[in-house]
């Protein structure tokens, strides 16, 4: 496997004055779909929102390509290569399919470049195409998720941190975006972070999966045993 | 008729004002859920910073361009100095702050400028041409409609055609996720507020010359009136506040004509009672789903 993009040490983070995450440790190589699992309350969720700074870590750092995120803010984590789609996808619904898709570029100085990927975007989701100019509310789950994944990579990220993609969505709708995720990984060489409820989902295309239990790091590596499944992840 | 048509023109022109100020109420709003009860206090004091500019220099437009930069100014640092800072988990926070802003800016006002009324020059003339008889519409009244109508069609193109219209509105709506997009968001609310003063300043330098003058409290009234014209659009809706705007203009001329000024208050608050017990969320507000 090749060298991590994403290191976190000794994460701690959390709401106030509860701490969610206690000294989380995690490693992400390039290029590979790591799976977070675990039960409800586990902190995956509060996990991907201290990657990206959404939730200020307390104690430890985050290292991405060795390079420490310590004090950047969240408007420049984008810029610095990092794009998270949050849990509930984060749709903007009062903005049409093409304005939050363009949103997602804003930022960029290659303006050509920014609407290529759009354009890419529009061909690799077919449906959002049809709908550019529906406003965000109308879309269906599916529809809602795509353009998620959709506005992410137009900003060509190094890392994607995905929340729950299948949150409500069809099994069949699931597993495209699955299979989406391993095309982009082997095209693309894109790195995602993956947290997901869909364990078996998660587990068919990931290449490492960490379980995590009341904020602490229980099991990583290519594969979770079956005492860890019944223990963590209730099947 | 003659009548009729007088008192429509003249609820247009004072609704233009009132669309223009409800605007700015609504502009505040979309971003912080806040309603910005200051926004009469601070379109005063930028009214009395061109007056002052304009009674130095003799200048009319010189204070009409100081007054609107005065807006921006107090605007932004209004937000980047008070209403950063004001904890949001309680919609009443920021409407206390804004309340105590309003004290705060009418007490330095009256220590600075005293609180008797001062005449506010108007830069064209009050006087109505008359067409077959019926008086319509003023010069001044000409420019208060090509003012609101300037500044309602610059602000629909910076929201819908710009790129930092897209930001301004992704802030408003989803500001976790706009910064996630790489959104400055605390700048975007900046500006905001900025804009909404600056429309606010206009409104207040539009309708001062037409009532009692320069006054700490002159625009009282005025921001009742625009604050129901934006509930009765929708504090959601920016065509909502102009619509608002006129309709409570309109009424205002009718009532204050055919009823006499004194019941023209209670007519807008019977307006307001009627609307939030039909449509609460206002006239233009969108349907929202019920999970039952």
């Amino acid at each position: 496997m090749s060298a991590p993009l994403l290191r976190a040490e000794g994460l701690t983070a959390g709401y106030g004055a509860a701490p969610v995450l206690h000294g989380v440790d995690l490693s992400v190589a390039a290029g590979s779909i790591t799976a977070v699992l675990g039960a409800n309350g586990a902190g995956k969720t509060t996990l991907l929102r201290t990657l990206s700074g959404l939730v200020p870590a307390t104690r430890g750092r985050i290292l991405l390509d060795g390079l420490d995120l310590r004090g950047v803010r969240v408007e420049e984590m984008v810029r610095r290569g990092v794009a998270h789609v949050p849990e509930g996808r984060g749709v903007v619904t009062e903005l049409t399919v093409d304005e939050n898709l363009r949103l997602g570029g804003l930022w960029r100085t290659d303006r050509a470049d920014a609407r290529r990927a759009l354009d890419e975007v529009y061909e690799l989701f077919e449906p959002l195409a049809r709908r550019r100019a529906n406003p965000g509310h109308q879309l269906s789950g599916g529809e809602r998720q795509m353009l998620a994944l959709g506005r992410a990579l137009i900003a060509r990220p190094r890392l994607l941190l995905l929340d729950e993609p299948s949150l409500g969505l069809a099994p069949r709708v699931t597993a495209q975006i699955m299979q989406l995720l391993r095309t982009l990984r082997d095209d693309r060489g894109l790195t995602v972070l993956l947290v997901e409820q869909n364990v078996r989902g998660a587990l068919a295309i990931a290449d490492e999966a960490v379980v995590l239990s009341l904020g602490r790091v229980v099991s990583r590596g290519t594969s979770v045993d079956d005492e860890l499944r019944h223990a963590y992840l209730g099947f | 008729m003659d009548r009729f048509v007088f008192l429509t023109f003249d609820g247009l022109s004072r609704g233009a004002v009132y669309a223009a100020f409800a605007l700015a109420l609504v502009l505040i709003w979309r971003a912080t859920r806040i309603v910005n009860f200051a926004q009469g206090a601070m379109a005063v004091a930028t009214a009395y910073a061109g007056y002052s500019v304009s009674a130095a220099t003799g200048s009319y437009w010189l204070g009409f361009v100081v007054a609107i930069g005065a807006g921006v100014a107090l605007g932004a640092a209004t937000e980047r100095v008070v209403m950063r800072f004001v904890d949001h988990s309680s919609p009443l926070n920021g409407v206390v702050v804004a309340l105590g802003l309003v004290l705060v800016i009418q007490g330095l006002l009256g220590m600075v400028y005293g609180n008797e009324f001062r005449p506010a020059q108007a830069p064209f003339s009050r006087d109505a041409f008359t067409v077959g008889g019926v008086a319509l519409l003023s010069r001044f009244d000409l420019f208060v409609f090509a003012a609101v109508g300037l500044v309602v069609a610059a602000l629909a193109v910076l929201f819908t055609r710009t790129d930092t219209g897209l930001r301004m509105r992704a802030s408003a709506f989803a500001p976790d996720v706009s910064r996630l997009l790489g959104v400055n968001v605390g700048g975007m609310l900046t500006l905001g507020w900025a804009l909404a003063a600056a429309v606010g300043s206009l409104a207040g330098m539009l309708v001062l010359p037409t009532e009692l003058g320069l006054h700490p409290n002159a625009m009282d009234i005025v921001f009742v009136s625009s604050f129901t014209a934006a509930v009765v659009g929708g504090l959601d809706s920016a065509i909502g506040s102009v619509v608002g705007g006129l309709i409570v203009g309109l009424l205002l001329s009718y009532v204050s004509g055919y009823l006499g000024a004194t019941v023209a208050p209670i007519a807008v608050l019977v307006l307001l009672v009627v609307v939030l017990l039909g449509r609460p969320g206002g006239l233009f507000s969108r349907s929202v789903a019920r999970t039952v």
